[in-house]
């Protein structure tokens, strides 16, 4: 019984488990109707069914982001590709059928992923400098299509990817989930999880055992920006407008801290799908939980930003060594 | 020899994790000297310099510097002591000029602003009074030669402390006209009094510019010996550990009957600075050994040979089959496999279970998509760990919970699941157990006699000679003969390392 | 050793490349449109861009060492949030100049200490400081505060007159200022120096013994300060204190950097850069101005257009060098590859 409760806490999805728990057992007790579900119209409604919505952007680049990490890159230029998404699939829509606009909204998310997989494999820049370039021409893409203004939308398709129910739920779950079991088919179904986590932990030996890390880095970065996209097209369809400024802001930082709240290393090597999905799942509540309390919003910042540190300082050696040798030295003075 | 001793060092251990690198050793270095510390990998040359600069801490012994006992903790503290160490890989900065190279730390200052003239004047008078080379100081390290950026380096080292000063193979990446300078500055310094410790794997070096030599096998010191007196066929026999003439028992060379046709053959296949192109033939079912010491381009052939470095020159015929841009993937497609010498960086991924190390070769044989289900995974990888006997409680453990004998046997595995035609091995049985090693060898004899041709490098010539059916003899990253079975003798090979005489000038 | 003009070229590239730039982009401004050569226009981009003049001057030594800095833009907007509100309280003009400085100096100390003690990842730190800054920033107030202190105001009004008619701001004249004392600590310091050397290879300046982690805190606590200076020089010029000010300014100051040359691997650029930097992305906003039809994200996609030919630049010089060193290899060793000359060949 004891070895296997240990090992369950050995577990990397543990400790991002407990975080939310704890979190949700808070609500319970401060907000009494945290809980509750309606229905309404054959809709659920709810707290929890409101953070299962409006997660889904971030899981899915989240999702996307944690393959990138880990073969030990990063794409921040994720927000961007969001915003082009959605901008051209709301211009498009004014002269051409909807399926049209979301191709072409998916297609430019593997153009902009293509783009940065050859910066980083071909001309191999680190790959901060590399997605740096969309992160800062994507927004100005973004707006030069939208001609500076917030398009709004206005098809019913579009909008249901949005803001529909199936089966009582919020459509966007259902693309999250998708999107999540197509991960999860190509991490144990295929060779990408063994060629991920080989490359990310050891390059060198990965190339003596036949991998060809550039086709696998450039492949990672376009399913990241195919996610960015995807989440572009939800988020546009759920307000039923295209905003190049603001949609997608700072969503990389929110996506990264996912991640390494989910058990995935900055450093590379082992990832974990449904820990990024724990993670985020964190995020969405903090922030629905301070808006719910009625503190201000923006205080999400500061929680999220030691939050951050925390969460990295138990990744780091040092602290780790620092940590031990306290408690050590308290062990042995009682 | 009655000069005055300038550092001692006395039974000196230092233990690993599971390795012994240092055993009860002394050594002792005299004013005015250049000493030569020698063995093949993992003797324990690079141990002991550790130990003495501080990097490492030892377990048992003492240094004396100049009769008084010290103990460094860390290179800075060494060089403070008058230890200074200048390493193959060049510790500067070789975005900042050469005469900061020389003075950064400790830059000359005027009225509280660094003064450049001063620090170019001193650095141009350093390197032209003490080393003889006038060059610019201002131009930045990196648009210098490797030659230069080594002798700047030795300039700092000398301007800080001029008691001891080691250098750790400083010759590997030289040519012979800046070999020529590099021993001219090292006698001027050694008239002038210093110690030094010279490190190469070049014995024409070694008996050109050394007084003495220090001969460490397996971290035990072998003996202590002056230069003019010790052969190099003695030498060479020291550091492998085989006495001369006598060779091992010829019963257990392998008695395989030879099979002619031919897999892999070879012409004129060679890398500007890896190594010189070669002629080779490779025969199904044939084990060649490539015999050679350290930096003789063993390694590096092999490499080649696998795609992992691009041979610029030459012809690589698998099969009939003229090969052109190999790559890892495409040798892995026409039945190549490689383990590779050095096991933790090139081999193993850590992060992965033995099941997942064992299958990634198959794997990629088999392309992305083309998974192998999870149940035939743990078939594979349980028939090869009972067929290596690989000791491991379980296939999901992580391989860096491993011995590292068991850890080879992964990588073996990793390979023969592949169902290799030929199989590189790049010293299999360095830093294992005798018992891994053995079963080891064993395997390569069963696996010939399957028809899998085998490259079997390794450093140890008594299994060369017992496992292999012709061997190329390298030095100097050159094919310099060829022996068959026949032929093949320790002594005969240590012969021809030992004098780099091509074997059919003999 | 004849590479000399070459080599001098080669570091100098940057440089002369981006100065280049803004005398072209000067040159096109001035034929096409009226008014564009006015020296009142040249002075503008001063004191229009002095808050990002001094930030990325700061960051350009985080950047040399090889690190980055990302927490710059909040910052700014942070000082400026806590000069508003204290101003507001009725604190002393100069007791808040002082504590906002303090602010940056203690922010930037704590970020160094943080990534150096415990071998944190910068980018992450930094971020963290981002939010925390940010966040901060909207503890004290969601909404802008403007700022009606007299000190604030004359100091914000004040023109420095020069060249007859044509005027440039305080905030110019520190900038400046931090870049001329900037480009003399680079030079002329010890820590300047092994700001360079940490770039350059860090394994290299820890055995050399030079003070590593000294000059990595130091160099965030550098950043941190000219980070709250520029949010100083900003709030003058802005005469308000708000939370969301210059949201993603970090990409701007970084962008100036690289287009100033300040290699991001580390270890190579001059001081000069940053200002060249801001400048020039200043000269292509101006011309946007002036062009009058093309719309404001014209510049951020021209910026990135040029972020991306210089980060390739770079690369292609990295590249080179490798290269180089491999060919100087060869040239030293004709021993090695020479193919058609077998040993014995020489007997015959």
């Amino acid at each position: 019984m004891k070895h296997n409760f240990y090992k369950i806490t050995q577990m990397k999805i543990f400790w991002p488990l407990v975080a939310l728990a704890v979190l949700l057992l808070l609500n319970l007790f401060l907000l009494p109707g945290f809980f509750s579900i309606q229905i309404k119209d054959g809709h659920l409604f709810g707290s929890v069914i409101d953070i299962l919505n409006r997660v889904m952007p971030l899981l899915i680049i989240s999702l996307g982001m944690t393959m990138v990490i880990a073969k030990e890159g990063i794409d921040i230029s994720v927000g961007s590709v969001l915003a082009i998404s959605g901008a051209l699939a709301a211009a498009m829509m004014e002269h051409t059928s909807v399926w049209v606009a979301l191709l072409a909204a998916v297609g430019v998310g593997i153009i902009c992923g293509l783009w940065n997989g050859v910066l980083v494999s071909v001309f191999e820049i680190q790959p901060m400098v590399a997605t740096l370039i969309l992160l800062t021409v994507g927004r100005g893409i973004a707006q030069l299509i939208t001609g500076g203004q917030i398009l709004s939308i206005d098809n019913s398709v579009y909008q249901y990817l949005g803001s529909g129910f199936l089966l009582g739920l919020p459509f966007p779950i259902f693309i999250g989930a998708a999107i999540f079991l197509i991960m999860m088919y190509l991490k144990k179904r295929t060779a990408m999880g063994l060629f991920l986590e080989s490359i990310g932990n050891n390059m060198t030996a990965s190339k003596f055992a036949g991998i060809q890390p550039k086709k696998m880095i450039i492949l990672v970065y376009t399913i990241c920006g195919v996610c960015a996209a995807i989440a572009g097209i939800i988020v546009s369809a759920n307000v039923s407008s295209a905003d190049a400024n603001n949609a997608g802001l700072w969503i990389e930082l929110d996506a990264i801290l996912a991640v390494v709240i989910g058990g995935t290393s900055m450093r590379g090597g082992r990832y974990f799908l449904g820990g990024t999905i724990v993670g985020a799942f964190f995020i969405q509540t903090l922030s629905t939980t301070i808006y719910s309390v009625g503190i201000n919003p923006q205080i999400v910042m500061v929680v999220k930003a030691i939050v951050v540190i925390l969460v990295c300082l138990f990744q780091s050696q040092e602290f780790r060594k620092l940590f031990l040798k306290f408690t050590k030295k308290k062990v042995s003075f009682s | 020899m009655s000069s005055a001793i300038l550092l001692r060092a006395e039974g000196i251990s230092k233990s690993f994790p599971g390795v012994k690198a240092l055993s009860n050793v002394n050594f002792s270095l005299r004013r005015g000297e250049i000493h030569s510390l020698m063995g093949e990998n993992g003797a324990g040359k690079s141990t002991l310099i550790k130990v003495l600069t501080g990097v490492h801490e030892k377990d048992e012994g003492s240094f004396y510097l100049e009769g008084k006992p010290i103990s460094p903790v860390s290179p800075q503290d060494a060089q403070r002591l008058g230890i200074s160490t200048v390493y193959q890989e060049i510790n500067l900065c070789e975005n900042l000029s050469v005469a900061e190279n020389i003075f950064i730390g400790r830059e000359p200052k005027k009225r509280g602003r660094i003064d450049w003239k001063e620090m170019n004047c001193r650095a141009e008078r350093i390197l032209s009074e003490r080393l003889k080379i006038n060059i610019d100081v201002t131009k930045i390290l990196s648009s210098y030669s490797t030659a230069i950026q080594q002798m700047v380096a030795i300039a700092r080292a000398v301007d800080i402390s001029s008691g001891v000063l080691i250098l750790d193979e400083p010759t590997s990446s030289l040519d012979k006209n800046e070999v020529k300078q590099l021993f001219e500055v090292m006698t001027k310094l050694k008239s002038e009094g210093m110690g030094i410790v010279f490190i190469s794997h070049f014995l024409d070096q070694i008996y050109e510019i050394t007084d003495r030599i220090t001969i460490l096998r397996n971290g035990e010191q072998i003996g202590e010996y002056v230069t003019k007196e010790i052969s190099r066929s003695q030498l060479v026999s020291k550091m492998i550990g085989r006495e001369w003439g006598k060779d091992s028992n010829q019963e257990n060379k392998n008695t395989r009957k030879e099979v002619q046709q031919v897999f892999v053959s070879a012409q004129n296949l060679g890398r500007r600075g890896m190594i010189s192109p070669l002629d080779f033939t490779l025969r199904k079912g044939e084990i060649l050994g490539l015999a050679g010491l350290l930096g003789s381009g063993r390694t590096e052939f092999a490499k080649v040979l696998f795609g992992i470095e691009k041979a610029d020159q030459g012809v690589l015929t698998i099969d009939h089959q003229q090969i052109r841009n190999m790559t890892p993937k495409a040798a892995i497609d026409k039945g190549f496999s490689f383990c590779p010498e050095d096991r933790k960086v090139e081999g193993i991924v850590n992060d992965l279970s033995i099941r997942e190390n064992i299958i990634l070769g198959l794997q990629t044989k088999r392309g992305l998509f083309k998974y192998i289900p999870m149940n035939e995974q743990r078939e594979i990888a349980q028939k090869y760990i009972e067929l290596l006997n690989i000791k491991t409680p379980n296939m999901e453990e992580r391989i860096d919970n491993l011995s590292g004998g068991n850890q080879q046997k992964v990588i073996l595995a990793r390979w023969l699941a592949t169902a290799p035609k030929l199989l590189i091995l790049d010293e299999p049985t360095r830093g294992i157990d005798v018992g891994s090693k053995a079963e080891i060898r064993k395997l390569i004899l069963d696996l010939a006699s399957q028809g899998i041709s085998i490259l079997f490098i390794s450093a140890e010539l008594e299994e060369m000679v017992a496992c292999c059916d012709r061997v190329i003899v390298l030095r100097d990253r050159k094919k310099i003969g060829e022996l068959d079975r026949t032929e093949m003798s320790e002594s005969r090979i240590m012969d021809m390392i030992a004098e780099g005489v091509p074997v059919d000038e003999t | 050793m004849k590479s000399l003009p070459f080599s001098i070229k080669e570091n100098h590239i940057f440089i002369v490349a981006t100065t280049a730039l803004i005398l072209l982009l000067y040159g096109y401004g001035s034929f096409s449109f009226t008014g564009f050569s006015s020296t009142q226009v040249i002075l503008n981009l001063f004191i229009d861009n002095a808050y990002l003049i001094i930030v990325a001057t700061g960051l350009a030594f985080v950047i040399i060492t090889g690190g980055i800095d990302l927490s710059v833009g909040a910052l700014v907007a942070f000082v400026s949030m806590v000069s508003a509100s204290l101003l507001e309280q009725g604190v002393n003009a100069y007791i808040v100049i002082l504590v906002t400085l303090l602010i940056g100096i203690i922010f930037g100390a704590f970020q160094g200490y943080m990534i150096d003690r415990f071998d944190l990842h910068p980018w992450i730190v930094t971020l963290a400081g981002m939010f925390l800054a940010r966040g901060a920033s909207f503890l004290i107030s969601t909404d802008s505060i403007v700022i009606t202190n007299e000190t604030y105001s004359s100091i914000s009004r004040a023109k420095v007159y020069i060249l007859g008619d044509s005027y440039v701001s305080i905030g110019a004249i520190v900038a400046i200022m931090v870049v001329i004392i900037a480009i003399y600590m680079a030079k002329f310091s010890k820590f300047g120096r092994n700001v360079y050397a940490i770039g350059g290879n860090v394994k290299s300046a820890k055995l050399m013994g030079l003070p590593v982690k000294r000059t990595i805190i130091l160099v965030y606590t550098l950043s941190g300060f000219c980070a709250s200076l520029g949010g100083l020089v900003f709030t003058f010029y802005m005469l308000s204190g708000y939370g969301l000010h210059l949201l993603g300014m970090e990409m701007d100051a970084i962008a100036a950097c690289v287009i100033g040359g300040i290699l991001l691997t580390g270890g190579f650029g001059y001081l000069i850069g940053p200002l060249l930097g801001v400048l020039s992305m200043g000269i292509i906003q101006t011309l946007i101005m002036f062009q009058g039809t093309l719309s404001s994200w014209w510049t951020k996609i021209a910026v990135g257009f040029l972020l991306f030919l210089f980060i390739l630049l770079q690369r292609l010089i990295v590249m080179r060098r490798g290269r180089r060193k491999v060919i100087r290899l060869e040239k030293q060793n004709p021993s090695l590859p020479v193919p058609s000359q077998p040993v014995s060949g020489d007997f015959k």
